[in-house]
């Protein structure tokens, strides 16, 4: 793999698809399950992207109209990321056993907003997620779908600032370690 | 036989069967309630108001467009409290529509403007306070002004369950409610597929069609343009209603002679195109049923609303397709190739204008680069009937006492066949009529197929041809195909025996006659008439199968060579793709 493949920059992608297609099983034969549906998915991506609500119709066979006529109609619901920069700090298992609440405050104290919040600039949402798929990366956090594993979580600076130069993790940096 | 309803409006008795609305039952006694969300074509959604009656009994205030007349009710529908409480919903509902009567396409024929006036909404306590949304006119057919939307919800029922496309909906709520595009996005990029069902729908200005009105007069003034035009079967049934004619009145001779007068050089007839169709569709038709030459059940595809529908939804459904090219197309193609060479005219100085009851139409040509199989832009510009009524009052033309002229035989002559095309299983009866000429080698003892006829959703029936069962399906509102495709699907994967070997579509309730782009108020009281006024034609002409057109004939001898030849497949044929249901 060339040194410059973020890692698992397309499964990452790629996930929040399959998660839908789960999500869409599990809702589809209860009837008025939408709202449910939907919450589930904002709680995963922290707003509701549009392509995501096109799959999520096709899978449990409801219009994208009707979509989003719930979508518009409860204040919840939010159409737009709620930042540039959305942060997901795991804290499945494996990552708050390596410290990532510790991360997580960090990150809150750099930015200055608690999770669940968006800077009022716009540029950084925070949110912990449960378990994002690759606990051998731990502790971990993903940005728009980039994944920053094996963090220091006494060093969320450092963290916000490989964000900002948009330097997730390298595979070969990884696959170096692994030799 | 369940027990009638006995109750009284305004004290005049009235009996009525159970389940029928107070709206309804006070129109048998002559009562006119006055109504705005509520379409008589449409299932009431109970949105404005204004409807409401006085139940004497109870003293509630109840909306009678949805609410049934129970036994012994004693309704009061006009009294100073229940004007009081509609000018209350009209003062609300104008709060926040703009100001713009002189400047809409809607003026004088606007259902909240008649509102007003009728109850003299000359003055108002409430602020103006219009939303500022951006107008949508990226389909180029339809064009969307949600400012002027008063939330009937009507374009969305018809969208939604009539026509199963879901392109439209409410999106918000309260103050914010508005009316979008499916997801948000520009209506284009939407699943809808141009019917216009919304805008002949739509009480107000807030859908309308694109109109091109301006470009055909400035082409018309322009030396250098020579300006043909072409009429669509249904439109001659439906634009009398915008000069006070009797519903269903066929002002073919009329329309030839206006369209004259406003400066076209020559006057076709879509009519002859659906008799071209016909030759070419009922000759594809005789060799798929009889040389297996492709697959069945053959589809018609002369509805551009439908072909978009199958492109987006129905893509397993392409090879079903008839590769015939739509009527209008034709007589454009033809017009800028066989009439220009014929004539001795430049054909890049040809300007085809298509005058049809839709508002896909507008889409239509442009869709793909078939449409410009002549090496030009086959139909320069579609304008819907709406459009042509006002172009015609805009000329001066005394269309009530104008005298009757003929078409520009060339591509303007045409049988019963062609006429028929603009109504629900017009196309159907048409290709049979022919088909069984191609196939037995003589006409039908008796022409009229009436099992194609009427505004049954889905209509089926067979016939014998030569020994050989054929069985047919007509469908017509877009929700009714799926249940007609799902059957071929079903039997296909089955590998049963085909349960059709033709099935027409049309994408609008009636067909043509009910077309997105007609005239206001469409019911199927209307559309009944407005077919009748085709099938009378019909019945009275002289030649009443395609394959009898003597000019159809001359066309083929002289021009196109061969049925399904070479020259006819350049000009006349076309095909399909499988289109993403949503854009992104």
């Amino acid at each position: 793999m060339s040194e410059d493949t973020a890692l698992d920059d397309v499964e990452v992608e790629e996930a929040p698809e399959d998660e839908i297609v789960v999500l869409a099983q599990k809702w589809k034969k209860k009837r008025g399950s939408l709202i449910m549906a939907l919450h589930e998915l904002q709680g995963r991506l922290g707003y509701v992207p549009r392509e995501s609500a096109m799959k999520l119709g096709r899978e449990m066979g409801i219009p994208l109209a009707n979509i989003y006529e719930v979508l518009t109609f409860y204040n919840y619901f939010k159409l737009e990321s709620p930042g540039k920069y959305i942060i997901s700090v795991c804290t499945g298992t494996a990552c708050h056993i390596k410290g990532s609440p510790k991360l997580l405050h960090g990150i809150e104290n750099e930015l200055g907003i608690k999770e669940g919040e968006s800077t009022p600039d716009g540029e950084y949402h925070l949110q912990g997620v449960r378990c994002l798929g690759c606990c051998g990366l731990a502790p971990l956090a993903s940005v728009n779908g980039k994944v920053y594993g094996k963090q220091d979580v006494t060093d969320a600076h450092g963290l916000l600032e490989n964000v900002k130069r948009d330097e997730p993790m390298h595979v070969a940096a990884e696959s170096d370690d692994a030799e | 036989m369940t027990d009638m309803i006995n109750a009284t409006i305004n004290g005049v008795p009235v009996e009525v069967a159970p389940g029928t609305t107070i709206l309804d039952a006070a129109r048998k006694v002559h009562v006119k309630i006055p109504t705005l969300c509520k379409h008589p074509d449409l299932e009431a959604t109970g949105a404005c108001g204004i409807c409401i009656v006085k139940v004497q009994n109870t003293g509630k205030m109840l909306r009678s467009c949805c609410t049934p007349l129970d036994e012994g009710m004693d309704i009061l529908t006009e009294t100073p409290e229940i004007v009081e409480v509609r000018r209350g919903v009209l003062e609300l509902t104008l709060s926040r529509h703009p100001n713009e009567c002189l400047t809409c396409l809607r003026n004088q024929n606007c259902e909240l403007q008649a509102l007003a006036a009728d109850f003299g909404m000359t003055t108002s306590d409430l602020p103006n306070i219009v939303p500022d949304l951006p107008l949508d006119t990226s389909t180029k057919s339809i064009v969307l002004d949600p400012r002027k939307c008063i939330l009937c919800g009507r374009c969305i029922t018809v969208c939604q369950q009539h026509q199963n496309v879901w392109a439209l909906s409410f999106l918000n709520r309260g103050f914010k409610t508005r009316i979008a595009a499916a997801g948000d996005i520009p209506l284009a990029d939407s699943p809808c597929v141009r019917c216009g069902q919304c805008s002949a729908h739509c009480p107000t200005g807030a859908i309308v069609e694109y109109d091109e009105t301006v470009a055909v007069w400035n082409k018309l003034q322009d030396p250098e343009a020579y300006c043909v035009v072409q009429i669509a079967p249904a439109v001659r049934v439906a634009v009398g209603e915008a000069f006070g004619f009797p519903i269903g009145a066929n002002l073919t001779g009329k329309i030839y002679a206006s369209l004259r007068r406003m400066g076209f050089k020559a006057v076709f007839d879509t009519n002859f195109g659906a008799d071209l169709t016909i030759m070419e569709e009922a000759s594809e038709f005789k060799s798929r049923l009889l040389e297996g030459t492709g697959v069945l059940p053959l589809i018609t595809s002369c509805c551009p609303g439908w072909v978009d529908f199958m492109e987006k939804f129905h893509g397993d459904m392409i090879d079903h397709f008839s590769s015939c090219k739509s009527p209008h197309e034709m007589v454009g193609a033809l017009s800028k190739t066989y009439y220009a060479e014929k004539m001795g005219i430049d054909p890049a100085k040809i300007f085809v204008v298509s005058i049809m009851p839709c508002t896909a139409k507008k889409s239509e040509i442009i869709r793909s680069k078939e449409m410009s199989s002549s090496g030009y832009q086959d139909v320069d510009v579609s304008l819907t009937t709406r459009e042509f009524a006002r172009m015609i009052k805009q000329s001066g033309i005394d269309f009530v006492t104008i005298p009757d002229e003929q078409p520009d035989h060339m591509l303007g002559a045409y049988t019963g066949a062609g006429t028929i095309f603009g109504a629900t299983g017009g196309v159907m009866e048409a290709a049979l009529r022919t088909a069984h000429y191609y196939v037995t080698g003589h006409d039908a003892p008796r022409v009229d197929f009436e099992m194609t006829r009427g505004l049954e959703g889905v209509k089926e029936g067979k016939l014998n041809v030569a020994g050989k069962e054929i069985r047919v399906a007509v469908a017509h509102g877009l929700a009714n195909v799926e249940q007609v495709l799902e059957k071929v699907r079903a039997a296909r994967e089955a590998g049963e025996e085909l349960p059709y070997h033709f099935i027409e579509v049309m994408a609008c309730a009636g067909g043509c006659v009910g077309g997105g782009g007609q005239p206001y108020g469409a019911t199927n009281e209307l559309r009944t008439k407005r077919a009748a006024g085709l099938y009378q034609e019909d019945q009275a002409g002289l030649w009443r199968c395609s394959h009898h057109n003597p000019y159809i004939k001359e066309l083929y001898s002289e021009f196109l060579g061969e049925i399904g030849g070479h020259k006819a497949h350049d000009l006349l044929h076309t095909g399909y793709q499988v289109l993403p249901e949503y854009k992104r």
